[in-house]
């Protein structure tokens, strides 16, 4: 006999998929980007911007050698002075959701706080992808 | 003897066959469970688990959270 000790939250927090009637619902693990660059700490930031535009992206997020999140490069701030070091010119601590959260749910935060995008990571911080405006139907923020 | 095992371990029992129980109210069963979990609310268990349960195959249970 085995006592899976975490639970059925850690099971979701994963991603991983399951049964019932929620298992219907579109959550973030179905439309999160999991290719999103990826920088750490100490990086010139025109090392990083050169890397992310090659990848066709406009956004980063910083993580540690353990993929915790620890900032947020968006479009803005991977335009600042490219002498400068990622720590300088990240947004940290940004807001994550799990990915078991509803599709739904994020796009309404995402819509009343204008943002471009948000981390999805485990309940431990380290991260699963990010999710971008049109990944939950959103348009384009106006300027 | 019930060991406590994490993810890894349960998917990888999983693989082999063994079954997988939800020990949660079946409401809370019914919108969401671990793949082939079967449902025997813990006030139910005892009762019902010789019957459900093949005693040759090794044995999962969980609930919600460690909580």
């Amino acid at each position: 006999m085995y006592d899976y000790g975490t639970g059925i939250l850690d099971w979701k927090t994963a991603g991983l998929p399951v049964e019932g009637t929620n298992a219907q619902v579109p959550r973030l693990v179905d439309v999160v980007r999991r290719d999103v660059p990826t920088c750490s700490l100490g990086e010139r930031l025109g090392d990083v911007r050169d890397r992310v535009a090659a990848a066709g992206w406009d956004a980063c997020v910083v993580v540690s050698p353990g993929r915790v999140v620890l900032g947020l490069l968006r479009a803005r701030e991977l335009q600042a002075d490219p002498q400068q070091l990622v720590d300088q010119v990240m947004r940290p601590g940004p807001s994550t959701y799990r990915p078991f959260v509803p599709v739904a749910e994020l796009r309404g935060i995402m819509s009343d706080r204008n943002l471009e995008s948000s981390p999805v990571t485990t309940s431990d911080g380290r991260l699963v992808g990010l999710v971008r405006r049109q990944d939950v139907g959103l348009g384009t923020i106006d300027p | 003897m019930v060991r406590v095992i994490d993810r890894d371990e349960v998917r990888r029992l999983m693989e082999q066959g063994a079954q997988i129980v939800d020990v949660l109210p079946a409401r809370e069963y019914g919108e969401d469970h671990l793949p082939g979990a079967v449902n025997l609310p813990l006030r139910k268990i005892e009762a019902e688990a010789l019957r459900v349960l093949d005693p040759s195959r090794p044995v999962v249970v969980y609930c919600a959270d460690p909580g």
